[in-house]
């Protein structure tokens, strides 16, 4: 019925695409933007011209879930000024989150998680390569994809422990003098920092 | 619907994420060994200049910068 339909379907690009996008699309229907009411009361007022796209009609639709679970994860590490990892394919990646070491295999539930300061390990076969990231952001997609944000990601040999040592003593120091709440949320999360750093370091 | 959720205790202090994040990454910034420790306090450097406007005209403006001049 469609492919007899597709000269005339020609002129009206929006609406009629993406009908056709989600007759192909594998897995669950992504979110298409399409309005039929409106484009066919547009029509029945004004045959001859183009109904006019709404914003939702230029928003990319989401990419589709596979219906089999991937073999591999992508992962993107981002930094402000670099792109440390991008779309690189692994077998497992465990994030730093708030609410503990989270981690994420192929086929893991969408999830957004805040990160603490603490390393993040990425599993291909037998390597680990592990990054110390400064806080920041995790989104694992419906389609195995993790999009880790940090803003700063080192690897553990660049950092220097004596001065994680200095620091957490510092801190510690500064907690203990410390006499308004600025200051002493600074010096808590100088003493977090370090700690993590120092937990990166012996362990 | 916004409830009162336990709040990080920066949050409870007054500090915003954005501060939250920059001062832990500025920390972990001065645990680096020496030569990523320079390129990374490049990044840091800020240059920036500030004017308030009163009554239509703008007062002296407030330079706020890391680069020697």
């Amino acid at each position: 019925m469609l492919r007899h339909g597709s000269r005339s379907l020609f002129n009206r690009a929006s609406a009629s695409s993406m009908r056709w996008r989600r007759q192909f699309s594998t897995g669950l229907p992504a979110e298409t933007a399409e309005d039929t009411k409106f484009v066919e009361s547009w029509k029945k007022m004004n045959p001859n011209m183009d109904p006019p796209k709404t914003p939702s009609a230029y928003m990319k639709p989401r990419p589709p879930t596979p219906a089999n679970i991937p073999s591999k994860l992508t992962v993107n590490l981002v930094l402000p000024y670099d792109s440390v990892l991008s779309s690189k394919e692994v077998d497992m990646v465990i994030v730093p989150a708030t609410t503990g070491q989270m981690g994420v295999l192929p086929g893991h539930v969408a999830t957004i998680a805040e990160l603490k300061p603490g390393i993040l390990s990425v599993h291909e076969g037998n390597d680990v390569t592990k990054y110390f990231l400064s806080s920041g952001f995790a989104f694992v997609h419906a389609n195995s994809v993790a999009d880790i944000i940090a803003i700063e990601a080192t690897p553990v040999d660049r950092l220097d422990p004596n001065l994680v040592q200095k620091g957490l003593a510092d801190f510690q120091q500064k907690l203990n003098t410390a006499s308004t709440d600025v200051e002493k949320t600074e010096a808590q999360i100088g003493i977090d920092v370090h700690s993590a750093l120092n937990a990166a370091l012996t362990g | 619907m916004s409830s009162s959720a336990a709040q990080p205790f920066w949050r409870a202090a007054g500090m915003t994420y954005i501060t939250y994040s920059n001062l832990c990454a500025s920390l972990v910034r001065q645990c680096l060994k020496e030569p990523y420790r320079s390129e990374a306090v490049s990044r840091e450097k800020v240059h920036f200049n500030v004017s308030k406007w009163v009554d239509g005209k703008p007062e002296k403006p407030t330079i706020r910068t890391d680069t020697p001049e």
